[in-house]
């Protein structure tokens, strides 16, 4: 059954305050004042943990975990001069994960009460006894040390739920008319936030409070020419952020230009969306009559607001040692770097090609003090100069290949999911050696210039992609000429990371989100940051993407 | 599960609490569970039950939404006095529209099988058991998920509307692959009864599949005729159908939006042989008979002959531009023929059997066009026979343009809630090889 179906009727109306038909993060519709309530101070979480940890001892679990959230968003929703959806939501509860025989067993409450979690915990230990008659492969974990009582918090300057929602209304609503005023037919723009206030206990011994806020604004802008029927958008080059309301307070510090002739504007740390919402409707109009591209080869150029989501695709993805291992064959796919792959020390990439994982970068969306599984986050190397060296896993992957710790990967996008290994932040590390935009496309002879987030496809097994983008810009002897439309490169992973040829020095290096990111059955979101600095390419296969139909 | 009585007892007290302009009340209950399995082994399993109250409450222009999951006078109480403080907080909704008045619905008895609402969580370990026990047979390594789900919706508002229905769905799909990983096969299946269910065929359909894929020869990509099996033509087909938008496509920015103004209803888009229509009272694909915001589901013709003959709409745009007041369907049925998969295969010179589609994203909304690619089954058919397996292919394609490149459409067999014929297609564009497998 489509999911709609069943969550439709309520699950819509449940997030909605005018229209049914506007995503929603789920939880109970709240007065937005709620959201600044406290929740359950600590002492009252590690007493209901308790419970639910001894109850699981108690029925023969070998391993606990208890996971109390709060989990809190509000979302907005306009279009042109009117609000369309404002939604604010609260989440509650608690979930058990176990392990007993050998095998994992999870069951979620909304009763937060010691009995409560008690009996989540016998039910998860139940249904962990009845799934190890049936189980081949016995759960090990890697070892961890308990932490005691710590917490953790995003560094943020200001709540977003603080600011006033008619403060926030404005600002959408400003977009909006910077974008009609510059000459947009249609304008959507939205804004997401999330504070994730999730407390942890293990029979490790860890107590873990954290308070985890993103935010991400956004906008989508529509052209349409009624003589020739043709439109166009084009969507904010806005990042998902783990910052707080002052990402949407511009400084001009960090703002970065994009290559001359194209009078782009890319943001770091905050970011100006009405500034970005002017452009966009120059842009969009421009889009309706640029020149079609001449399919065939091309340098390309890819600044970080798009090579975000080729490097989550084709690096942060095949990496994902679940996915390596088959655990996600039926959904998600597997991976062509496979264990006996990595074995054969094959390049990933050129010698350009530095890729870490990062669960600990300042304003990025994976950034946490502990995943949800209670291990400490850190900072390792994925590739090499070129060379695969490490996966993302979580502590009952680690053994498999040879390691003794987790890197921290675990989540759960509430408290009713069960934690799995999720994508950690990946960035592609900029270049050591001076480099700017407009000196590295001063040696592209031919080639095409890509901003921001466009269509994108991958295979199961990330060999094959596909990515469109935002705006596009022919390079002609090493300077941008004019506007190009109806773009989509196609490449194979190795072979793209190895025709990787130069990246900006750490001037341009800034980060790309994924808010959305679906992965499991049933099917769990997570938010992850990808850093990069404006790239090169050779020789990548570029196909026209015009169609005519009727 | 409550009963239509009990519910609207619940629905009425709520109502007779409310001192908003307007409101209206929905529960929605559903039990059921999950098991999920890779390696031949269950990795998760969960199991939920909910029942839960969504009150909507108006004051002129303004509305509020509130949920709760408990239903003593108190709760019921605190509920409608919270969708009413978040109404007074609203701003004027200028897209607003009165609520519904009393409705009459089609009945559609079928929705709903208590063979489905019986499962237990043993009955999922022993179906998902079988299945890998099948596979560890053949040597070959099982991926599944089985999710069951029954409940009701029922539905009440102070305008004397009155809706009640019992749901119900059982759905199950699987990947089996070869040990060396050179071979990977599908199967997928959603029925409302689970008198219909049986994982043993599922799973051998699925281990053929990734028998017979192994040592993939690769063609040249480019135009080809294929066949679409169902569950390769079910998702272009579905995003297809929600672009069926009037607003879309009278403000200029569908794929049925006409060159100076206005949509395409009337015109013929498609192949002549292509008909799509709705109808929740089919008992193949049995479905609520009401829409979330109360509007009747009735039999309605989307295109027929290749002809657009209706577009749904919001109710606000329906009364803003005097179009007929439909709304989008739960599921839709595309008109086949009587022929197997396997009939199509016998009467293809040369082709491509297609299994499954995977990662469509749209590329294109003005010409609907949309990449993605092959998988779990991809052969190549010469003169009637399905000759070697071939890799898997990149496509970029519409189905705008594939329904007017039609060659041939079979038996259509329920997915995701939809009855979808296998398609045999005339250049079909593949634009790039794929190594996966």
């Amino acid at each position: 059954m489509k999911r709609r179906d069943f969550v439709g009727l309520t699950g819509l109306a449940a997030g909605a305050l005018f229209l049914p038909e506007f995503p929603s993060f789920g939880g109970t519709p709240v007065d937005p004042a709620r959201l600044l309530e406290p929740g359950l101070d600590v002492a009252q979480k590690k007493r209901l943990a308790d419970a639910g940890l001894n109850a699981a001892k108690a029925a023969g679990a070998t391993y606990a975990d208890v996971r109390i959230g709060r989990y809190l968003n509000q979302s907005i929703f306009t279009r042109e001069k009117q609000v369309q959806n404002l939604a604010s939501g609260e989440s509650f509860g608690a979930g058990v994960r176990v392990l007993a025989g050998g095998t994992w067993g999870f069951a979620a409450t909304n009763n937060v009460s010691e009995a409560g979690i008690a009996k989540a915990a016998q039910l998860a230990v139940q249904t962990a006894k009845a799934n190890s008659k049936v189980q081949k492969e016995q759960v090990r974990l890697a070892p961890q040390k308990g932490y005691g009582e710590v917490s953790w918090k995003t560094p943020i300057q200001q709540n977003a739920f603080e600011v006033p929602i008619a403060q926030k209304v404005e600002l959408l609503l400003a977009a909006n008319a910077a974008a009609l005023a510059n000459g947009a037919s249609f304008v959507n723009s939205s804004l997401f936030q999330i504070n994730e206030q999730k407390y942890f206990a293990s029979t490790d011994g860890s107590y873990i409070d954290q308070d985890v806020h993103r935010i991400w604004p956004t906008f989508s802008v529509t052209a349409i020419d009624k003589a020739t029927g043709k439109f166009r958008s084009r969507d904010a080059l806005s990042a998902p952020m783990g910052l707080g309301y002052e990402y949407l307070t511009p400084k001009a510090a960090d703002q970065i230009a994009g290559a001359a002739g194209t009078g782009l504007i890319y943001y770091k740390n905050s970011y100006d969306i009405l500034a970005d919402a002017a452009l966009a409707a120059k842009q969009v109009k421009q889009k309706l009559t640029a020149k079609s591209v001449v399919p065939g080869k091309y340098n390309l150029v890819l600044e970080p607001n798009h090579l975000g989501l080729t490097i989550h695709e084709s690096i942060g993805h095949p990496l994902e040692l679940d996915r390596v291992l088959g655990y996600e064959a039926n959904y998600a796919g597997t991976s062509f770097a496979t264990l006996e792959w990595k074995a054969k020390g094959l390049p990933y990439g050129s010698k350009q090609v530095n890729i870490v994982a990062d669960k600990l970068q300042p304003g990025s969306l994976g950034a946490v003090g502990y995943d949800d599984e209670g291990v400490k986050t850190k900072r390792w190397d994925l590739i090499k100069e070129g060379k695969l060296v490490n996966y993302e896993k979580i502590r009952d992957q680690a053994h498999i290949v040879g390691q003794t710790e987790s890197d921290g990967c675990c989540y759960a996008d509430s408290w009713d999911s069960v934690q799995f290994q999720r994508m950690p932040n990946v960035s592609l590390q900029p270049g050591k050696a001076k480099l700017s935009v407009d000196e590295l496309i001063k040696n592209v002879d031919k080639g095409i210039y890509i901003a921001g987030r466009g269509s994108y496809s991958i295979d199961q097994q990330r060999y094959n992609f596909q990515f469109g983008g935002q705006v596009f810009y022919a390079i002609e002897k090493g300077k941008i000429t004019e506007m190009l439309e109806d773009v989509a490169y196609q490449a194979n992973t190795q072979e793209f990371w190895n025709s990787c040829a130069a990246v900006c020095d750490e001037s341009d290096y800034r980060l790309f989100g994924s808010f959305f990111d679906g992965k499991g059955q049933p099917s769990q979101v997570s938010a992850v940051s990808h850093g990069s600095a404006t790239t090169r390419f050779n020789g990548v296969n570029v196909i026209n993407t015009a169609r005519k139909i009727g | 599960m409550l009963s239509k009585d009990d519910a609207q007892t619940i629905l009425k007290k709520v109502l007779s609490f409310s001192t908003a302009d307007e409101c209206e009340a929905t529960l929605n209950g559903s039990t059921g569970g999950n098991v999920r399995s890779a390696r031949n082994s269950i990795s998760t399993a969960g199991a939920a039950e909910n029942v839960s109250l969504s009150v909507q409450a108006r004051f002129g222009k303004r509305s509020g939404l509130a949920t709760c999951n408990e239903f003593d006078d108190a709760s019921l109480r605190r509920c409608v006095q919270r969708a009413e403080e978040i109404a007074r907080l609203a701003p004027e909704s200028p897209e607003y529209v009165p609520l519904l008045g009393p409705q009459t619905y089609l009945a559609s008895p079928g929705s709903f099988a208590a063979r489905t609402a019986a499962i237990t969580p043993d009955y999922r370990a022993e179906q998902i058991g079988a299945s890998m026990a099948l596979c560890e047979q053949k040597k070959l390594s099982s991926a599944g998920f089985f999710n069951d789900s029954a409940g009701f919706v029922a539905k009440r508002n102070s305008k004397g509307l009155e809706a009640y229905q019992q749901r119900s769905s059982v759905d199950f799909s699987i990947t089996v692959r070869t040990a060396d990983g050179t071979g990977s096969g599908y199967a997928i299946a959603n029925y409302t009864d689970l008198a219909k269910f049986d994982a043993a065929r599922l799973t051998r359909v699925a281990a053929d599949k990734a028998a017979s894929s192994v040592n993939a020869k690769a063609i040249e990509p480019g135009k080809y005729t294929v066949i679409l099996e169902p569950a390769a033509a079910v998702d272009l087909l579905n995003n297809m159908m929600n672009a069926m938008d009037a607003r879309n496509a009278d403000e200029g920015r569908s794929f049925l939006s006409k060159k100076g103004g206005g949509n395409k209803k009337g015109e013929k888009v498609f192949d002549e042989r292509v008909t799509i229509f709705s109808d929740p009272t089919n008992p193949d694909v049995p479905d609520l008979t009401f829409a979330g915001d109360g509007r009747p589901q009735q039999k309605v013709t989307w295109v027929e002959k290749g002809v657009v003959k209706n577009l749904y709409t919001s109710r606000f745009w329906a009364q803003k531009s005097g179009v007929p007041d439909i709304p989008p369907p739960g599921g839709w049925i595309m008109a086949g023929g009587t022929q197997s998969t396997a009939d199509l295969i016998k009467s293809t010179a040369k082709g491509i059997l297609v299994t499954r589609l995977y990662y469509i994203r749209a590329v294109d909304p003005q010409t609907l066009l949309y990449t993605g690619l092959t998988r779990d089954g991809t052969f190549y058919i010469e003169n009637g026979q399905i000759k070697f397996p071939v890799k898997n292919f990149r496509f970029n394609e519409s189905p705008v343009i594939m329904l007017n490149n039609l060659e041939a459409l079979g038996k259509p067999v329920r997915l995701g809630g939809n009855l979808v014929p296998p398609l045999k297609i005339r250049d079909f564009t593949f634009t790039s090889l794929s190594d996966a497998v």
